[in-house]
């Protein structure tokens, strides 16, 4: 008598009988390896370099981040918008790369902020870049809002991360609705369409007066809840933009102080050219902190 | 395990990594300078496996086009693998441009080929070239894929020594032989602490006029503290020699 075949599913335990699990997971295999001498057993076609080609649902590709950007800030102001971060490539906790934008300019209505993975912006970048040469071929008046673009990422981030393959960053998206066709900007209140938002690595999204990224959710966000408001004039919300980068350098390990300030208004997008922020060194007790306690540190 | 020391927490960090004692790495150090009138590259020549040096002269300075060089540091393998794709890439685009490609157009293949396998490969690369648009120019492609534009770049297990000397010593416009004696001062600097960087020093210099090779044997490398200078090889086979 042939023992009669048992079909063990993982989540039962052994010695179960019971329905397969939908998804193959990593012990189980959907077939038997390929037989193919010249196929690498992945699935993949030889000298294929596109991940995407690779057909293997149980190939899991979590990644690990390289070379990451820390914090991003943003709050909505009388006129527009204002985003700043610092201007560093971090290699664990090497300060390796010194001048990186991390603001970019997607059109005249949008821009995009992100920290984490670099390379992973990149991409991001040109994914943007695609869209933005459909609506300049399509040349019709028509460019993207910053909705949109918000939208768009949150459906990229999200997919990407049901494949098990995340694009290792948190986006800031900020800018002003665009006009509808016909009207002009005259027409709309500042505030009605001022838009800022934010995008984590898994999808999770949320619209707010003020974002941040990475150490500044925890540094930067009670500054803003106490002092920002959606018609605080320029220099009130450089100043506390400015404020809360200073907590970010003294406090976060992975930043310097080298920041790019970006501005969407009505007129359009403007970033500025990197600076450093003064800081305060001279505290008297920061001179002689052990005078009165030696042996501490 | 001489692996590169950036990727080190990533490789025990990541899933996926491949890493075995027996692979053969590139534990290197690589340096690309620019200076006025072109780029400086150079190299060290150890290959190692695990404890054991498996190439003492190796050149890991590869030729993609006529006027743009790649440094390789990380898996040998990985780093080979990828030079070749792009060596084929670049000369199919130049034959369609009828003309060399620019150095920011090779940077970018090289960038995508780490970005798009970035689960498989462990390259840490240097792309430094000349081009008429542009000039001598240094891009950065660390692991991952990033693409970095930058005037001078380090890396590779010995980089580590050195970032101080680089950030102290370097100044824009600088001459071709300021950059020349920057270059193979890092070297051995960095090849003077780490194990896994020896062996010979290999420079190129592009301008525009073409690429100019240089060699430094071993036994001509700068040398630092407490360490002795070799003697000149017909000296040292009759001075050891004891007759008994």
């Amino acid at each position: 008598m042939l023992p009669r075949p048992t079909s063990h599913s993982k989540a039962l335990g052994p010695g179960v009988a019971g329905p397969e699990l939908a998804v193959a997971t990593s012990a189980v295999q959907a077939g038997p390896p390929k037989a193919s001498a010249q196929q690498p057993l992945s699935g993949a076609d030889s000298f294929m370099v596109d991940p995407h080609c690779i057909a293997d649902p149980a190939r899991q590709h979590t990644q690990y981040p390289y070379v990451t950007g820390t914090s991003v800030l943003g709050i909505k102001y009388k006129d527009g918008v204002l985003v700043a971060c610092d201007t560093l490539g971090a290699y664990g906790s090497t300060k390796r790369y010194k001048s990186v934008e991390r603001i970019k300019k997607v059109n005249d209505h949008v821009i995009i902020a992100a920290s984490g993975e670099l390379s992973d912006f990149q991409h991001i970048i040109k994914l943007l870049d695609e869209l933005t040469t459909d609506d300049f071929r399509a040349d019709d008046g028509i460019s993207l809002g910053p909705q949109e673009v918000y939208a768009y990422l949150c459906r990229v981030m999200y997919n990407r991360r049901n494949k098990m393959d995340p694009l290792w960053n948190s986006l800031i998206v900020a800018g002003i609705e665009p006009p509808h066709a016909g009207a002009s900007a005259e027409d709309v209140s500042t505030s009605d369409v001022t838009f800022l938002g934010m995008v984590g690595m898994i999808g999770t999204h949320y619209s707010d007066s003020h974002v941040t990224t990475g150490f500044a959710s925890h540094l930067a966000r009670p500054l803003f809840r106490e002092a920002q408001a959606d018609d605080m004039s320029e220099e009130a919300a450089v100043a506390l933009m400015h404020e809360a980068l200073r907590v970010c350098y003294y406090r976060d390990k992975q930043s310097m102080n080298k920041f790019q300030l970006a501005k969407v208004t009505k007129e359009g997008v403007s970033i500025s050219e990197p600076y450093a922020l003064d800081v305060q060194w001279d505290f008297k007790m920061f001179s002689q902190p052990t005078k009165w306690a030696v042996g501490a540190w | 395990m001489d692996l590169n020391a950036f990727g080190r927490g990533a490789a025990q960090a990541c899933s996926n990594s491949k890493m075995s004692d027996a692979e053969p790495h590139t534990g290197t150090t690589i340096v690309a300078c620019t200076y006025n009138g072109g780029v400086v590259l150079g190299a060290d020549g150890r290959v190692s496996t695990g404890n054991y040096v498996s190439n003492r002269a190796s050149n890991k300075i590869m030729q993609l086009t006529d006027n743009v060089y790649l440094l390789r540091s990380g898996s040998a393998a990985d780093t080979q693998a990828i030079g070749d794709y792009v060596r084929y890439f670049s000369e199919q685009l130049a034959g369609e441009l009828g003309d060399d490609p620019s150095v920011q157009t090779i940077a970018n293949l090289v960038g995508t080929m780490n970005y798009n396998n970035k689960n498989m490969l462990m390259g840490a690369l240097l792309v430094a070239g000349f081009d008429k648009h542009s000039g001598g120019q240094v891009f950065g492609v660390p692991i991952g894929g990033t693409i970095v534009p930058e005037k001078w770049a380090i890396d590779g297990s010995g980089s580590t020594y050195i970032w101080g000397y680089m950030d102290s010593a370097w100044k824009p416009d600088m001459t071709r032989e300021e950059a020349e004696g920057f270059v193979t001062e890092a070297l051995a600097l960095a090849m003077a602490r780490d194990a896994s960087s020896g062996g010979v020093i290999r420079t190129v210099t592009l301008d525009k006029d073409g690429a100019t090779m240089r060699y430094v044997g071993g036994n001509e490398v700068p040398l630092f503290h407490e360490e002795l200078q070799p003697p000149a090889a017909a000296a040292a086979g009759t001075a050891s020699m004891v007759v008994g």
